[in-house]
């Protein structure tokens, strides 16, 4: 009892000091910005420590965030070999094929109008399909290993991907075609001079949804079948054994890997896109 | 005409190509069964094909090529047979099928039609959830710093979380509570449906100018006036474009969180079909969610066309 109860003031004062920082003087300095999350983080997960051990939930519902960390730390080796399983080998090999190839394809159909009238209604069709759905095709083609994972990828990060760049490759105005006209440039000296740098914050938010897009492949193709390492694979077989810890600690292997790989792609953007209106001051 | 005619031109030749691509896919089941059948096949014995390539293999034995458009057990199934199989299982099964529609008063549970209402339920019911949230979310953090700035940083890096992966622990988790059948789906479908629908809204709930803000200030309108009659107008367009998003994550949700419980749907259909190597089993439920998402997208494009046509917003 004493736990919830102070559960409940810990959500109390991490409210109120939160509500303070934002309405107080500092609240547009970057430490405010950092620290609120941070409060706001830390307190839900000391709420849901003190929740699940005040109310005594069975860990095989909701195990506790020490728990988490404790098989967490314990399973480095293992959570390591999965992670290179997964994301390193499954991830992001088909998030480099399936971007470059995007890449290529979107750099084609801006040079003939008969592909852009054609191929992006489909692209625009297939960019709403569950493609999720050819991971057992694909796995039953290119076996259990990593190839298959990537193949899942590569099918998914496609479409938004070329979708995003052909509409970045359109967003320039006619009068700065114009000026490229009059200096007589050629397509690729405007290409690479001009639209591809205009492309860029469209390129980019492609590639920060395909990260997710990857992670989220590359496990469910797991399910499908696997060798016997992968996070997907850990996290179906520890739910069979009944050992929440470890599969909370596999989500927590993938969620850092997600977060880390889309904040390299954000700090990537603000380096080359420093120019774009929403990154200005 | 002139939209038509190059989505044609590739449609079909994406088809051509997949006729091609089968040849070579499905050239060794068909040797086989050749072979058993007592045809002569160059090589002759199944132990010398298995290290030659497909390539190769189809240009020593032309006369096979026709077989490999209707095996029984295809790699690569032909388009026409997994027409034939989506046909054979949804009128097929329910007109003439032992349990179908017309003999047993209820849909065939072998029929992709069952199936496909299983997934569309629980999407259905995800969807409503994560819209529903995610516009009070989007409110929430349009008047309120704190929460802007404290759930927006976290409401992000919950998407980079291939939750995805989450979904069979989530299932099995709320299966041992007792809470069974649609909604442990549909909160996985909530879940991805809800990112979308927050971000498009928070940035409709702002757009209107400060010219618009202040006219309503002069009126000495108040907050929920404000709401009700500048910002959430102003943000249905947003919402809409929004909420095309989210019905087709809500359907990969749902297809998805029905992997591991094997109790119906169009997932369920495709990992039964992963299973016992039925390829085109697995082609049928994957037209059949695509088409359940062309669907759903374009019901949502259609209600967009008619609410913006009845607001006056239309282009």
């Amino acid at each position: 009892m004493t736990q919830v109860l102070s559960a409940l003031l810990i959500w109390a004062a991490g409210f109120a000091l939160n509500v303070k920082l934002a309405n107080g003087p500092a609240h547009d300095t970057a430490a405010t910005r950092t620290a609120i999350p941070v409060i706001f983080g830390i307190t839900i997960l000391l709420m849901w420590e003190l929740l699940v051990r005040g109310l005594g939930v069975p860990t095989v519902i909701l195990p506790p965030p020490s728990l988490i960390a404790e098989t967490f730390a314990a399973n480095l080796g293992t959570l390591w070999q999965d992670f290179t399983q997964t994301i390193l080998k499954g991830a992001l090999s088909g998030y480099l094929i399936g971007i470059l190839a995007a890449f290529g394809t979107a750099l084609l159909v801006d040079r003939y109008d008969f592909l852009k009238r054609g191929l992006l209604p489909i692209g625009n069709f297939m960019a709403a399909l569950p493609i999720v759905g050819t991971a057992p095709i694909l796995v039953m083609w290119f076996g259990f290993g990593w190839q298959s994972k990537a193949a899942v990828v590569v099918l998914m990060v496609y479409f938004p991907m070329l979708v995003n760049t052909v509409a970045g490759l359109q967003d320039t105005t006619a009068m700065q075609r114009d000026l490229m006209h009059t200096y007589a440039a050629t397509w690729w000296q405007s290409m690479v001079k001009l639209r591809l740098p205009a492309a860029l914050p469209f390129i980019f938010n492609g590639l920060k949804i395909s990260t997710t897009l990857a992670l989220i492949g590359a496990i469910v193709a797991e399910f499908f079948g696997s060798p016997t390492q992968g996070l997907g694979f850990r996290i179906s077989t520890s739910i069979g054994a009944l050992d929440l810890g470890m599969v909370w600690a596999a989500i927590l292997v993938s969620a850092l890997a997600g977060t880390a790989f889309y904040g390299l792609m954000t700090a990537l953007e603000r380096r080359m896109t420093f120019w774009h209106a929403s990154h200005r001051k | 005409m002139k939209k038509v005619l190059p989505v044609l031109t590739l449609v079909l030749g994406l088809i051509a190509l997949w006729y091609v691509a089968a040849i070579p896919m499905n050239i060794k089941e068909v040797l086989t069964q050749a072979e058993r059948d007592g045809a002569t096949i160059t090589p002759a014995s199944a132990q010398e094909r298995r290290d030659l390539s497909n390539l190769s293999l189809v240009l020593q034995n032309p006369g096979q090529i026709g077989q490999s458009w209707s095996t029984k057990r295809p790699i690569l199934p032909a388009p026409h047979r997994v027409v034939a199989e989506l046909y054979d299982s949804t009128i097929h099964e329910e007109l003439t099928g032992r349990r179908g529609i017309v003999r047993s008063g209820t849909l065939s549970n072998r029929s992709l039609i069952y199936h496909g209402l299983v997934t569309l339920s629980a999407t259905a019911l995800g969807f409503a959830i994560g819209a529903t949230l995610g516009i009070a979310l989007a409110i929430g953090i349009v008047h309120s710093r704190v929460m802007d700035m404290s759930v927006m940083p976290w409401a992000i890096i919950s998407q980079t979380i291939p939750i995805v992966a989450l979904a069979p622990m989530i299932i099995v988790v709320l299966y041992s509570i007792g809470v069974q059948g649609l909604l442990p789906k549909a909160i996985i479908s909530a879940y991805l449906s809800f990112f979308p629908v927050v971000v498009g809204m928070v940035k409709g709930l702002r757009s209107p100018d400060h010219m618009q803000m202040d006219l309503m200030r002069t009126y000495n309108a108040g907050q929920t006036t404000v709401l009700s009659k500048l910002r959430l107008p102003s943000s249905v367009p947003y919402l809409f474009a929004s909420l095309k998003i989210a019905i087709a994550a809500s359907l990969v949700g749902a297809i998805v969180g029905e992997l591991p419980v094997q109790k119906g749907g169009l997932g369920a259909r495709m990992l039964a079909g992963s299973y016992y190597g039925q390829m085109e089993q697995i082609w049928a439920a994957l037209f059949m969610a695509a088409a359940l998402a062309a669907t759903l997208v374009w019901a949502i494009s259609a209600a967009e066309r008619a609410t913006l046509k009845k607001m006056g917003m239309a282009q």
